[in-house]
């Protein structure tokens, strides 16, 4: 069976940390940064664990500030 | 197979990015507002049809009065609960052009129940997006037509009092029963799958509009996080587990 990988790239100053991201991932793989952050003063989301990446994009449809960009492989 | 993420991170592997359309300003909403979802999916329609220079929003009074500065097409701003007549005149003097509305709940549902029930009678080739978070979002968090029977909010305390406040207004299903819409339906954005849906309802709208169908109503039943005072993620819960018994997801009319 073909394996896929993924990856996600977050823009840490668009992202409020509202933690959509985080709960529709169904890999675990992102968090929101525990003490960091950003210019605005969010806690931004971040890949706490990107081996489990799918690049499945659900966290990207959910995030309303357009904060994702996905990347997949199929290997 | 070990792989580095910079061997993932390439143009040639992207799946999903912010829509083209949507400009890099950052947007007012609150964290986790539905608003930026139901924008993101406008821009990718738009761009995926083709139409940004054929294509005409209507914004509301409401947050989402500043929906031109995120979305990169042209706008026109009505005032509060006046998109549907605007929009009705746009398309008549431009009857090529895709007009569509964006409003909120205090916008359509309250100031603007006549325009658009009369837009949808006239059957406008237009297409209007309703979006339902049971709340004056931008006010404040006051009840709205729509506000749920117990919900409170800040003129409403100790929870909305039919017997004081009259009933919960099901816009979709008054609009349904009016000859000049051609497709009435229900979505939500809060899940991928939901948004998934979504989007496809918004595409069918468009399509409608262009053909000469008569109206389309989305309505999309959203959260108002702040003023529902709840984080996002337990807004959509709270959302799933009490809007959607009295606003019911699913295609009301197509034809
Ligand atoms: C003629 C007029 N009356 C009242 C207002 C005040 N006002 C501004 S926004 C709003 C309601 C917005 O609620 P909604 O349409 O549900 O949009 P949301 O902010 O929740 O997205 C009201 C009553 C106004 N701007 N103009
Ligand atoms: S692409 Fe899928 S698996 Fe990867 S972080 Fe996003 S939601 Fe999780
Ligand atoms: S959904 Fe978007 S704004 Fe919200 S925490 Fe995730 S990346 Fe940030």
């Amino acid at each position: 069976m073909a394996k896929i990988k993924g990856a996600v790239v977050v823009n840490k100053e668009r992202c409020k940390g509202c933690e959509l991201c985080v709960v529709a991932c169904p890999s675990k793989v992102l968090a929101l940064q525990p003490a960091e952050v950003n210019d605005r003063g969010y806690h931004y989301a971040f890949m706490q664990n990107p081996d489990a990446c799918i690049g499945c994009a659900s966290c990207g449809l959910v995030c309303p500030d357009g904060c994702i960009t996905v990347y997949k492989v199929k290997l | 197979m070990y792989m580095d993420i910079n061997d993932i991170i390439k143009p040639e592997n992207l799946v999903y990015t912010k829509p083209r359309l949507m400009n890099d300003n950052p947007m007012h909403y609150c964290p986790g507002c539905s608003h930026g979802v139901v924008h993101k999916l406008i821009a990718e329609v738009i761009d995926e049809m083709g139409i940004e220079e054929e294509t005409i929003g209507i914004a509301p009074v409401g947050c989402a009065v500043f929906a031109y500065n995120y979305i990169d097409i042209d706008w026109i701003e009505a005032a509060h609960g006046r998109a549907p007549a605007i929009a009705t005149a746009v398309k008549r003097l431009n009857p090529k052009k895709m007009v569509f509305t964006y409003q909120g709940d205090g916008d359509l549902a309250a100031i603007g129940t006549a325009e658009t029930i009369h837009a949808c009678n006239r059957g406008e080739n237009i297409v209007i997006i309703f979006i339902n978070n049971g709340i004056y979002g931008m006010t404040g968090g006051q009840m709205a037509p729509t506000t749920l029977e117990g919900m409170k909010t800040s003129t409403c305390p100790y929870g909305r009092n039919v017997a004081l406040n009259g009933y919960p207004l099901r816009i979709a299903e008054l609009v349904e029963r009016v000859d000049g819409t051609c497709y009435v339906t229900r979505q939500s954005v809060h899940t991928p799958a939901s948004i998934r849906k979504a989007k496809k309802a918004i595409r069918h709208a468009f399509e409608n509009a262009m053909a000469g169908k008569g109206t389309s109503m989305i309505e999309i039943v959203s959260t108002c996080n702040s003023g529902w005072k709840m984080t996002p993620v337990k807004a959509n819960q709270w959302m799933e587990e009490n809007m959607f018994a009295k606003y019911p997801m699913g295609d009301l009319k197509n034809v």
